[in-house]
């Protein structure tokens, strides 16, 4: 018993008091920022090993991005990576990160669906569904849980059965394997529902893209309400990303 | 065939294929029976690959005692029937299934012929029992918790498990065939990074040490001393948010929540190191992306002291706290007889009285002057598990210290710009987290790749958690689980 509180009372204050304005500690490969500096375009474009760097004007999709730094480490002049953890959005099209542009990725609050500020404002329960991935986002999802991160302090919780949930969270590129599994998870879900798509294998197969043991046939048939990048996702962007979505 | 006509290598060596001697298949049988007679031997990977019109079969089987690697091979047909050998040895049954699932090779005689990865999902016939008083529970693949996918059809007497299956390949991704289509290295670097993505560093570790020795390049001290460290780390995140789950799934809040917190300190280092929390990006082949500062050498050693701290005083408190003892005490035994039949690796062997670990045995990296000896328990209970862990993180701790008292300089990067040889087979051994790793790679005249095969520790162990579950009460399913955290996506590929 003694040692018990003894336990207790040494961890002292661990929360993060304001996870809106927290910053990864060190160096965080975040949104990147494109010089306008002239490059070889293509040259540039290929040490892509996702494609997610396209040319004139030379773009960075984040949807694509794997956050390995070897454009940076290639062309330091050109691009550099933030700690900007901030990225998360509902409009596909704002991953899209251009030369010369150094702005906030936000939520595009006009988009967001009515009911999803009305009804999930203070309580949000997702249903994860983890899809071919390999882990990462999962164990970055478990961590937004913890005492520090303590998701669970907006009403944002992951429950175990998609019956209590409002919506699916998905990680992982979408096997072929768990395409089935997946869409009996999301019909299980009352409505209104949402669909979340976390860590960049879930938003475009990341460097599984194009593999034919992939089947992503769910996208095409269902609304997307908000996109998470990262390689995994950091705890700060999936936080304060479902916040945007409904605050 | 005796010992010494086949071909013994090193830990990531490399061999021109011409070397690798080339059996019968009822030699290639025989001897493989006859080597993993001896219980210092098990088979580190066992895979086909296409060669000219047919298939070539290859054993590599690790010797502890002798710490270096047994390569053979055998040349087969496109459809042949062959004589299992996993009727006689266990350990080699899911490397059959795979090469079956893979390849179409029959084996005759194999005890249980049911898929790897490739299967119908709902179409798929599981075992079953006869008797009025069993009753089926079919659990996943989605799961309650935020875990990754994986079907359990556990088949019970009461409260009581008499036989579980477990059916993976829900995150099968196609790892190992993009690894051969994707032709850059910094895509199959990602690949690597991608296998498991809680033992990023280990699997791309064990990618650059197949992918060096291939081009014949030999890294600088600082590269293996950076990529032991990194290792290190990843060990102690992951064991200490092993030990937190361990307490959630007992309902030990006090423990869950300590735990949990403490692998954060970890995991941050990483990211102020390499600018991710996991570790990816960390390890590339030929250099070493991030240079270790003496800022950083202060910044860990004072992580560490915190962490040591409270570490030790949460661990104090566990092992002799009565109702997490209750629940962690001869729950989910694997017998050391279990463990040596089923060739199980790495935590799973050691908890219960297997001395397995591939620092020790076939040391690599900066491991050779560190003297790792392997932390071995003999209960093989969940109770083992969760000491095994206690006990290895004191062991990183020790070694992490001893590696920055040793710091070497990083200077600027190398830019090495060489080729795979041609007709080449190299193999790399690593002891992640979970256990033992093998990467293989093999070039073709030309110097491309012509297979790669990927094998994680979970490969092994899955069995070791089907056969301990059996006896126990259902409810303990999740704490036996967790106990032995194996990977789905390391596994399904």
């Amino acid at each position: 018993m003694f040692k018990s509180i003894k336990i207790f009372l040494s961890q002292g204050k661990q929360f993060i008091p304001d996870v809106r304005k927290a910053k990864a500690p060190g160096v965080f490969r975040g949104r990147p920022v494109i010089s306008t500096e002239s490059v070889d375009q293509q040259e540039f474009a290929s040490v892509c090993p996702s494609g997610a760097i396209a040319t004139t004007p030379v773009s960075i999709d984040l949807g694509k991005c794997l956050f390995c730094g070897e454009c940076e480490r290639c062309f330091p002049q050109k691009v550099h990576f933030t700690d900007d953890t901030h990225m998360a959005t509902n409009v596909r099209e704002r991953l899209i990160v251009r030369e010369g542009e150094d702005k906030p990725i936000e939520v595009d609050k006009n988009a967001v669906r009515p009911e999803i500020r009305r009804i999930f404002r203070n309580s949000l329960k997702l249903r994860q569904v983890s899809a071919g991935g390999d882990g990462s986002c999962e164990a970055e999802l478990n961590a937004t849980g913890n005492v520090q991160f303590d998701l669970g302090r907006f009403g944002v919780e992951f429950v175990a059965s998609p019956r209590h949930a409002d919506g699916v969270l998905i990680t992982g590129p979408i096997s072929s394997n768990m395409a089935g599994a997946l869409e009996l998870t999301y019909e299980a879900c009352p409505e209104p529902r949402i669909v979340v798509l976390d860590g960049t294998d879930a938003i475009s197969g990341g460097i599984y893209s194009g593999s034919p043991d992939l089947d992503r046939s769910f996208l095409d048939n269902h609304q997307v309400d908000l996109y998470i990048p990262g390689n995994p996702a950091h705890p700060l962007t999936v936080i304060n990303g479902i916040l945007d979505l409904t605050r | 065939m005796t010992m010494t006509e086949l071909l013994h290598i090193s830990n990531g060596s490399c061999v021109n294929v011409a070397k690798i001697p080339l059996l019968s298949y009822d030699c290639f049988r025989a001897v493989t029976l006859e080597l993993l007679d001896v219980k210092t031997r098990h088979c580190a990977c066992y895979f086909a690959y296409p060669c000219g019109e047919g298939l070539r079969l290859v054993m590599c089987i690790a010797d502890d005692g002798q710490g270096d690697i047994i390569v053979y091979a055998c040349d087969a047909q496109k459809g042949e029937v062959l004589l299992s050998a996993a009727a006689q040895c266990l350990a080699l049954e899911r490397f059959e299934r795979e090469i079956h699932e893979n390849w179409g090779l029959e084996f005759e005689g194999h005890p249980w012929y049911k898929p790897v990865r490739d299967f119908l999902p709902g179409k798929y016939e599981f075992f079953q029992m006869e008797g009025e008083e069993l009753h089926e529970v079919g659990v996943g693949p989605v799961h309650a918790g935020v875990i990754e996918p994986g079907h359990f059809r556990f088949i019970c007497n009461g409260e009581d498990v008499l036989h579980l299956e477990i059916q993976l390949g829900w995150q099968h991704r196609g790892i190992e065939k993009l690894m051969l289509e994707k032709k850059r290295l910094i895509e199959r670097v990602l690949l690597s990074e991608g296998i498991a993505g809680d033992t990023s560093v280990s699997h791309s570790s064990a990618f650059a040490t197949v992918w060096e020795s291939l081009c014949g390049f030999r890294p600088g001290r600082e590269v293996l001393w950076a990529r032991t460290l990194a290792a290190e780390l990843e060990r102690l995140a992951n064991h200490t948010g092993d030990l937190g789950a361990i307490c959630g799934d007992v309902a030990y809040q006090l423990g869950a929540a300590v735990y949990g917190r403490l692998r954060t300190p970890i995991v941050n280092f990483s990211q102020r190191w390499c600018g991710n929390r996991l570790g990816k990006g960390n390890v590339r082949p030929f250099y070493s992306p991030y240079a270790f500062t003496e800022e950083l050498k202060t910044q860990l050693l004072s992580d560490l002291a915190a962490y040591e701290r409270d570490f030790l005083q949460m661990s104090d408190k566990i092992l002799y706290f009565p109702s997490v003892l209750s629940r962690l005490d001869r729950t989910g035994v694997v017998s050391l007889e279990q463990a040596e039949e089923i060739g199980a690796v790495g935590m799973a062997a050691k908890c219960a009285g297997v001395e397995r670990d591939i620092r020790s045995s076939h040391p690599y990296a900066a491991y050779p002057s560190l003297n790792v000896r392997p932390v071995v328990k003999t209960a093989g209970d969940v109770l083992a598990r969760t000491e095994l862990r206690i006990d290895e993180v004191k062991q990183s701790l020790g070694i992490i210290r001893a590696l920055l008292e040793d710091m070497p300089s990083f200077g600027r990067q190398e830019n090495f710009d060489g080729s795979p040889m041609a007709d080449s087979f190299a193999i790399s051994l690593v002891e992640g987290w979970r256990g033992e790793i093998c990467h293989i790679a093999i070039t073709a005249p030309d110097g491309s790749l012509i297979a790669y095969k990927i094998k994680d520790p979970s490969f092994h162990n899955w069995m070791a958690l089907a056969l301990a579950v059996r006896g126990n009460e259902i409810s303990d399913f999740p704490i036996c689980n967790k106990s032995f955290n194996l990977s789905y996506c390391a596994h399904d590929l």
